[in-house]
């Protein structure tokens, strides 16, 4: 679907993104994460076609996006980082007009089912609320029945219950089995849509794993955290601001121990939390 | 060709909803020609080849700025506000060609400037008593899309150098107004000193309101030339809009 390698962008002086290799194949779902001026909008415009590359190679759907062949533009699907709806037409007129630009579109009904706009089919645009009408702009990318869709952060400055109604759309367009790109700042809607994330920073890929084994989050020690009691032998590790912090890459034998020598010394161990890195935790550490 | 009617529909559709371009192109030239009609109706104008009643002027001279305010106005303040808004981008994400949206946008300017000259006449006859003889019907529907035409041409031209829909109306506005005053749109060319009209025979207001008011004169027909000079305007004005025209917004 998509195969990029050693691609570059420099605005003068600025090197935006600057060596991304990414593959991504057909029916993979891949967040591109990373903070703002990490690069993810300047690499997606140039997969879209919006902007020319400073150099490497990159190839969507087998054509080079920088000179896209006739057709092309059928297949693949486009939200961008802005609403682009026009107020005054309606949900039906506005995802009608786009349909017309294809040559085989989905239907529109089908369309507004999708995104869960078919109450809404006869209301103005303009008088639809936020949520709303980013769902008209998936519903937009969706209506030509492409193969690839890039979404450009499709949830920022949304609250958090229509947050979680867009992820619920999002994930629908998985089962359609389309192969979908997106790019956002937040970390957990890349774990919670994504097949494959992306961690970029600095123009440069800093990471990339599944959800689970980001950064080697999977393989990575468990810590063991309590608020350390008075007489706490040497052995078990070091105290910060009076809390006990033990790394175990295996805690359990570590916390059948601690708790006899607690029962011994008839003491409680308060506030105990066991824990791995959370992807946060990763992410942070990553782009820091 | 199917696809420019379907993108006219669209464009003529978006027109239609909002108030403001309504009122503004369509409305206006009325509101002019009452007001005008009231103010200025007494005695007769001078006219290459005779003389005519204020009103049997006013109607095309308005009818000029019908034109111009459907085809450049309201076709630059709509095209600027929406490379603003990320909406002309979003098009040219779908596989429509480009030729195809600027044909259907052109076709709106065209069948809205029609429309507003077609009451604006239809006022002029039925509560004015202005006489337009019935042979010279097609004569002015060819003046009224050739002009609509070639401002919609200098209108994407201006919406190519215009950085922002901000700055849209006051540089369209700043550019039309004196033209009004001074190619005998408001005023009567013939109370305009000859080298004011020189200054407006320079830009292309003048020789569509010579085309217009020429219909409507005694011995009138098309004026050729007149209509030959506002059609070369709106070729350079297309070969502007072609080199510079951005479907983005100014970074």
């Amino acid at each position: 679907m998509i195969d990029v390698s050693g691609l570059r962008m420099t605005y003068g002086e600025v090197e935006a993104v600057r060596g991304v290799d990414l593959r991504v194949q057909a029916g993979e779902v891949v967040a591109l994460l990373g903070p703002n001026g990490a690069g993810k909008t300047t690499t997606v415009e140039i997969l879209e076609g919006f902007r020319m590359r400073s150099g490497g190679e990159a190839s969507v759907l087998g054509a080079d996006p920088g000179d896209p062949p006739k057709g092309w533009r059928e297949r693949v699907g486009i939200v961008l980082q802005e609403s682009v709806v026009e107020p005054l037409l309606t949900v039906r007129e506005c995802l009608t007009q786009y349909a017309g630009y294809y040559a085989k579109p989905r239907s529109v009904e089908d369309v507004m089912e999708l995104v869960g706009l078919s109450d809404l089919a006869d209301r103005r645009c303009g008088q639809l609320s936020g949520g709303q009408q980013r769902r008209i702009d998936v519903g937009l990318a969706l209506v030509g029945d492409p193969e690839l869709i890039f979404l450009d952060e499709p949830t920022t400055g949304f609250d958090p219950s229509a947050r979680r109604a867009a992820w619920q759309m999002i994930a629908g367009l998985r089962e359609l089995g389309t192969t979908i790109i997106l790019t956002t700042h937040y970390m957990d809607e890349a774990e919670h849509l994504a097949d494959r994330i992306v961690v970029l920073a600095r123009g440069e890929i800093v990471a990339e794993g599944t959800p689970g084994s980001l950064g080697g989050r999977d393989r990575e020690a468990a810590v063991i955290a309590f608020s350390a009691p008075p007489g706490l032998p040497a052995r078990f590790g070091a105290v910060e601001d009076g809390r006990a912090l033990i790394r175990a890459e295996n805690p359990l034998p570590v916390l059948r121990e601690l708790a006899e020598w607690a029962d011994q010394a008839g003491v409680q161990l308060l506030d105990l939390e066991v824990r791995r890195p959370t992807l946060e935790d990763v992410y942070l550490q990553l782009v820091a | 060709m199917t696809l420019a009617i379907h993108q006219l529909r669209y464009d003529l559709l978006v027109f239609w909803r909002n108030p403001q371009a309504r009122f503004f192109t369509v409305l206006m030239p009325l509101i002019f020609l009452v007001i005008f009609g009231a103010v200025f109706g007494s005695g007769t104008i001078q006219v290459p080849g005779g003389e005519i009643d204020p009103k049997q002027y006013y109607v095309p001279g308005l009818g000029t700025l019908g034109i111009v305010s459907a085809a450049m106005v309201n076709l630059v303040i709509t095209v600027t506000t929406q490379r603003d808004a990320g909406v002309l981008k979003r098009r040219r994400a779908t596989p429509v060609p480009a030729w195809v949206l600027i044909a259907g946008r052109s076709l709106s300017c065209v069948v809205i400037a029609l429309a507003t000259v077609g009451i604006l006449v239809v006022v002029g006859i039925v509560a004015y008593g202005v006489d337009l003889p019935a042979s010279r019907i097609p004569a002015l529907v060819l003046v009224v899309a050739v002009g609509s035409a070639a401002f919609c041409c200098l209108g994407f031209a201006l919406a190519a150098v215009i950085r922002s829909a901000d700055s849209a109306v006051p540089v369209v506005q700043a550019i039309v107004l004196p033209l009004y005053f001074i190619s005998g749109v408001f005023v009567p060319a013939d109370q305009i000193p000859g080298w004011l009209l020189g200054v407006a025979d320079a830009f292309p207001i003048r020789h569509l309101a010579e085309a217009m008011v020429a219909l409507f004169s005694p011995a009138g027909g098309v004026e050729w030339g007149h209509l030959g000079v506002v059609a070369l305007w709106g070729a350079v004005g297309l070969v502007i809009a072609v080199r510079r025209f951005r479907w983005v917004r100014a970074a």
